[in-house]
């Protein structure tokens, strides 16, 4: 029945429209040229409208982790193929692809950083390889996020976006999603803190697994949250879905997200929360007065 | 109960139609006895020589049969003392999934299920046994009820998915589906889950982190429908049989990838040509993998449910 769903719709048109050869861009949200060097500057926040356009993996390390610095995890870990899979094309094959195309080696990077001096254990996907899809090595990872944080002692803010599952890894890629969510209730059991950042987009066997049981979450601006995709519940209710459905505006007016943080304040209030999170008390130790 | 026949399915039911009239007929005739057993022998026969070659997307249409026994017509078999317990205390109560206390071989036990509909009218009510985020919040209420008291959980996957409407996202199906996750993996009590026909998807995987997984012999488990699958790779639903191979779904399939402990022979025919002989075998199996459970500690319960799950996967480092 229900998912992943492929048709993404994207917020970062202007990465495809590149006119005097990458110099100019045009905004998605109110179609002015920028120059494609001003957008980068601001980590692709268009500084006339606001419009949030995608920022890579790369960026968001920038934006967040002091000196951009990632101290990365099991960076070597790749897939196989159990399902010896094809649909035409083997699953080798794309993943080959993926990897020249995105000089990443998976859909998602961890690792020890620091944010505002606050340490902490990071995550986030990579949405360019292969849709951010959530095979065996994201579980794996996720797991391992997890677990280190827990033995460390450090929070988690993880950054999501992907369409769900990977189906090339079939029935195995589902179990992704209980092995992540186990090792997940692992960690919250040493009551530490899980930032869960909802990115565009956040579905399908991602958003039904751990990216909605953060502490605290917080999703970016007109990014799409949900479980089925769009066409799915479409075909299924033969209705058109009302204009705004599943944006994070829809999901806050739902009650299922904290709040919704544009880029320039993202990491301030993620370090006030942490702050909140992780100034714990001893039992007793209130002020006597 | 009204026969829906398949169409690879028709000389195997053709024989147990036969079989069902003849063994009316020897209660009052002993010289019929022969031929009764030389009979149910046959089909028995014939029944193993066609399905043992049916095609998985064939395998999915038996998983999804519309006379397959559903959850409550197995805990009737198995269980005494059923109390079906509704809601979940939050917005209403989703009747495409069942749930409540039982008697197992004389253990309390809470049992949850999804439940498909039987005719158009249950099936509207059930929602072809597509739940909604209410369904597993009730889930999540009876998997911490059955960890307050100590009591075993079982549960009976049989589901197309969860519920893909408005309503559902409105409501947060996402959230509910990953809670669910979350609480079977932190309760102190064994957990059995059942695949009984349809496991789909993270709507499944709700009622499916167990510390055993069986499943039944045409019982089916994927990450999406053939359908679904299809029309995302090839842009043709219709191409599902393709998909269904690929996606390796059937309870063979599974138990060579590691997602179940065991798979269940099914009377012959399938399960629904007999529901009291498809819980007998399910029953043979069910038992002592429980029994074997209630042997460990709290802690181990979770500690091995934790590493079952943990192991699944296939990566190099
Ligand atoms: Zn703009």
């Amino acid at each position: 029945m229900a998912w992943p769903e492929k048709q993404v719709p994207t917020t970062d048109a202007s990465e495809k429209v590149s006119f005097g050869a990458g110099v100019f861009r045009r905004c998605d949200g109110c179609g002015e040229t920028l120059a494609a060097t001003e957008l980068a500057a601001a980590f692709e926040v268009c500084p006339l409208c606001g419009q949030h356009h995608r920022l890579d993996a790369d960026g968001w390390r920038k934006l967040l982790l002091d000196d951009g610095a990632l101290d990365a995890w099991d960076t070597t870990l790749e897939p196989l193929d159990p399902l010896e899979f094809s649909d035409g094309k083997s699953y080798r094959d794309r993943v080959a692809i993926a990897q020249k195309k995105t000089k990443a080696r998976e859909a998602i990077d961890i690792g020890g950083a620091a944010l505002g001096g606050r340490p902490i254990a990071f995550g986030a996907f990579v949405f360019s390889f292969m849709g951010g899809s959530m095979g065996s090595v994201v579980g794996e990872k996720i797991a391992r996020l997890f677990e280190r944080a827990a033995a460390g002692g450090l929070p988690v803010v993880l950054l999501q976006a992907s369409g769900g599952a990977r189906m090339q890894e079939g029935i195995l890629s589902l179990m992704q999603m209980a092995k992540a969510v186990a090792a997940l209730e692992r960690f919250r059991a040493k009551r530490l803190p899980f930032v869960s950042v909802l990115l565009h987009p956040t579905t399908g066997g991602v958003a039904a697994s751990f990216a909605f049981l953060g502490d605290v979450n917080v999703a970016e601006p007109k990014a799409l949250i949900g479980f089925a995709g769009a066409r799915v519940i479409e075909s299924t209710i033969r209705q058109t879905l009302p204009p705004g459905f599943q944006r994070a505006e829809f999901l806050i007016d739902h009650g299922m997200v904290d709040m919704i943080v544009p880029r320039t304040e993202m990491k301030a209030t993620i370090g006030t929360v942490l702050d909140h999170l992780m100034r714990r008390q001893a039992p007793g130790s209130a002020p006597t007065a | 109960m009204a026969a829906f026949v398949l169409p690879f399915e028709k000389p195997v039911v053709d024989l147990v139609e036969r079989v069902r009239e003849l063994r009316v007929l020897s209660e009052t005739d002993a010289t019929l006895a022969p031929e009764l057993a030389r009979l149910e022998q046959e089909t028995s026969r014939l029944a193993r020589e066609l399905f043992s070659d049916l095609t998985p997307i064939q395998k999915v249409q038996l998983s999804r049969h519309a006379n397959r026994p559903y959850t409550l017509d197995y805990v009737k078999r198995l269980c005494t003392d059923f109390v079906e317990l509704h809601g979940d205390r939050r917005f209403s109560d989703d009747p495409a999934i069942v749930g409540g206390l039982a008697t197992y071989h004389g253990h309390s036990v809470v049992v949850v299920g999804h439940q498909k509909g039987r005719g158009t009218k249950e099936n509207m009510k059930r929602n072809f046994g597509m739940p909604n985020p209410e369904g597993y919040r009730k889930a999540i209420r009876l998997y911490e009820l059955a960890d307050r008291f100590g009591l075993p959980i079982l549960t009976f996957i049989d589901t197309p998915g969860a519920y893909p409407g408005i309503g559902a996202e409105e409501r947060g199906q996402s959230e509910a589906i990953g809670a669910a996750l979350a609480a079977m993996a932190r309760v102190k009590v064994p957990i059995i889950a059942s695949i009984v026909g349809e496991g789909g998807s993270g709507g499944a995987l709700a009622l499916g982190v167990a510390n055993r997984v069986l499943v039944l012999e045409f019982g089916c488990y994927s990450v999406i429908s053939p359908e679904g699958c299809a029309a995302i790779l090839w842009k043709d639903g219709s191409r599902a049989d393709e998909a269904a191979a690929a996606l390796k779904v059937t309870a063979f399939d599974l138990l060579r990838l590691g997602i179940v402990e065991a798979v269940i022979d099914e009377p012959a025919g399938g399960a629904h040509q007999d529901y009291d002989e498809a819980a007998r075998q399910l029953d043979a199996v069910l038992w002592p993998t429980l029994s074997a459970l209630l042997a460990l500690s709290p802690d181990a319960l979770v500690d091995d449910r934790y590493d079952r799950f943990r192991r699944l996967g296939a990566f190099r480092s």
